[in-house]
């Protein structure tokens, strides 16, 4: 009996009762769906997370004081650190080739005000390297200008927000704020970025760094972002910047953070929630194999004249089980298809309602789901195809 | 062709156990056309169900064509269903899903016969019952009698060498019935060996040979010209005396 003579029995089997076939069908469809649909969330909400780190750039190596055994974590909690200074980004930028560019940043909180509108913001010190750094970009106006990074002007790049906020309806740039005690010109506003690293880019005011170290009254960098020339130099750039640091402090009390570690320890961590969603949704799988079970269970008893009949015509024991195995994993495949196709469809919505969530199935979930559907179908098709193999031809003609 | 020795049948009902066979000894020729007759619960059915290898005999042996069938195993004995034995039933047993050229295919697509000449030789057997123009009617679209000959093609599309008849008019009217039991006829000119299991004399009588069956043993061999033999023991078997 030939595989596809074996299908096409089946076929004609499935097709004689729609609505029984159409509702295991449904189940199977169901649980592929959930998989894919569910995978394709856990995979959106890591793309999503490793999105939001390649917009600073994988090449980045955070310098920042304090020593820390663990990557990744909190920076900032062994001991009282000797002070990061911009000599120190100065040494660095002269002594290890593998830096391209260094951002020396410095951060607090101030209330900026224009007029009668004032607003509490994060205050960031930085350079003119620090738009390349840290990509972002300008929507108007320009970005700090290429001084020395120990010169101070009262000038000021505002995010997105603060300036819709302080000049709802007007372009700030040109304008003089008022920054604590300070009074600076606002020369640029930066494009909308979001959340980077820990701060809302949206709502922040940049200055120089010099002129925020005196207006914040602090000696020491809050971070020393580093551009590495290419990525394969990460590991040895980071060793040297803090070996060179080391040298110049006497102890090495700053700690190199690189993407990698962090992005790492969220993607294994999404991975895992990916994983545990495809668990769950299989689960629904395996109920759609016991439905399928019963189908084909109600099927072997309607049809026991028609086995009797087909082993008098002399059809094989083996022949028989696989005729109706068939049915079951043909059920199973048709469905699994079908749920191929529905949590496609749902993926596509997902993407259209929120844009901003990558949300695609990864390959192994699709395949999982598929090759599960149709194991499902071959799994729980078998009791039924045994209790049919073993009717006792006599009694089964007779219908009993 | 056909040699049974002491063959026995026994079944558990409820506890209590019902000798359908008991020492049956016949031996059928090839070509012959034989009827088994009896009242209802003398064993003729068991018997039939033997001879197409779908039950086995307890005790005694069955040989076909120099085989000991009682000792094949279910893969042996399905082949040998498959290609030496045609079954026919009183209640047709198409599948009611499949059309009759369909239902006639059914046993070559088991055989694995491709599907171009099992068209073609399925084609021929509906020609041969004269249902060429309805081959392509499901069951539920054919009269009595033309799903009998749908049966009928079917039984024989393999080529078998024994056609078995159980009841095979017992649920047509007298003309279809006639007209299935010429077809049954012309099979068995053509070599076909012919048993069929009837109550109706007037089916009987048509057939060579009869033997009548009463609670497992044969009770009367006699042939289709003195059938009014036969109907007398039937009906006094039938009576219970």
């Amino acid at each position: 009996m030939s595989l596809r003579d074996l299908f096409g029995f089946a076929a004609r089997a499935l097709r004689g009762h729609r609505l029984r076939t159409g509702l295991s069908l449904l189940g199977v469809a169901i649980g592929v769906a959930a998989v894919v649909t569910l995978t394709a969330l856990g995979e959106g909400a890591r793309l999503y997370v490793i999105g939001q780190f390649a917009s600073v750039g994988t090449n980045l190596l955070i310098v920042v004081p304090g020593r820390t055994e663990t990557t990744g974590g909190m920076p900032g909690m062994g001991g009282v650190p000797n002070d990061l200074t911009l000599e120190d980004a100065r040494a660095v930028l002269r002594g290890v080739p593998e830096i391209d560019k260094a951002a020396p940043i410095v951060m607090g909180t101030e209330t900026v005000a224009f007029g009668e509108r004032r607003r509490q913001v994060a205050l960031a010190g930085g350079t003119h390297e620090m738009l390349e750094v840290r990509r972002l970009g300008i929507a108007s106006g320009r970005f700090l200008p290429p001084l020395e990074w120990d010169r101070s002007s009262p000038v000021a790049v505002l995010g997105q927000k603060s300036a819709a906020e302080l000049f709802p309806g007007r372009d700030p740039v040109g304008q003089i704020i008022r920054v604590g005690d300070w009074r600076m010109r606002v020369i640029g506003v930066l494009a909308p970025r979001g959340q980077q690293l820990g701060v809302d880019m949206d709502d922040v005011v940049i200055v120089p760094v010099t002129t925020a170290m005196k207006m914040l009254n602090r000696r020491s960098l809050f971070r020393l972002l580093l551009q590495v020339r290419t990525h394969a130099d990460l590991d040895r750039a980071k060793e040297r910047v803090v070996r060179l640091i080391a040298e110049r402090h006497g102890e090495e009390d700053v700690t190199g953070i690189t993407q990698d570690a962090v992005l790492g320890a969220f993607t294994s961590i999404l991975r895992a929630l990916t994983l545990a969603l495809a668990g769950i949704a299989s689960v629904s799988l395996a109920v759609a194999g016991v439905g399928i079970m019963n189908v084909m269970l109600v099927s072997v008893s309607e049809r026991t004249r028609e086995i009797g009949l087909l082993k008098a015509l002399g059809a094989g024991q083996r022949q028989i089980l696989l005729a109706f195995l068939a049915e079951a994993v043909l059920l199973s495949t048709t469905g699994g298809l079908l749920g191929l196709l529905v949590g496609w469809l749902a993926v596509r919505l997902l993407v259209a309602v929120y844009p901003a969530l990558p949300a695609t199935p990864p390959p192994w979930a699709v395949v999982a789901a598929f090759s599960l559907s149709v194991a499902v179908g071959a799994l729980f098709g078998v009791l039924p195809a045994r209790r049919a193999t073993r009717l006792d031809p006599v009694a089964a003609l007779s219908g009993r | 062709m056909i040699r049974l020795e002491g063959l026995s049948r026994t079944f558990d009902v409820g506890g209590e156990p019902v000798h359908a066979l008991v020492d049956v000894s016949e031996a059928i020729a090839a070509g012959e056309h034989l009827a088994i007759m009896g009242p209802s619960g003398s064993g003729k059915s068991t018997l039939l169900h033997i001879l197409g290898c779908l039950d086995r005999p307890d005790r005694g042996a069955y040989e076909l064509l120099g085989r000991d069938v009682a000792r094949l195993d279910e893969a042996e004995l399905s082949l040998v269903r498959r290609h030496t034995i045609g079954f026919v039933f009183q209640f047709f047993h198409l599948v009611p899903r499949l059309t009759a050229l369909e239902n006639v295919e059914l046993p070559m697509v088991f055989a694995g016969i491709p599907a171009g000449e099992r068209r073609e030789r399925a084609m021929g057997r509906l020609r041969d019952v004269g249902l060429e123009p309805r081959a392509s009617h499901r069951p539920d679209q054919l009269s009595g009698g033309e799903r009998q000959r749908v049966a009928m093609a079917r039984a024989t599309v393999l080529d078998p060498k024994l056609l078995l008849a159980d009841e095979p008019t017992g649920n047509l009217d007298t003309t279809s019935g006639r007209h299935v039991l010429e077809i049954l006829e012309r099979m068995n000119a053509s070599g076909l060996t012919l048993i069929v299991v009837t109550h109706d004399p007037a089916v009987a009588r048509r057939a060579r040979r009869i033997l009548v069956l009463k609670d497992g043993r044969v009770v009367h061999r006699g042939d289709g010209a003195h059938i009014h033999e036969a109907v007398e023991i039937l009906s006094a078997a039938e009576n219970g005396t």
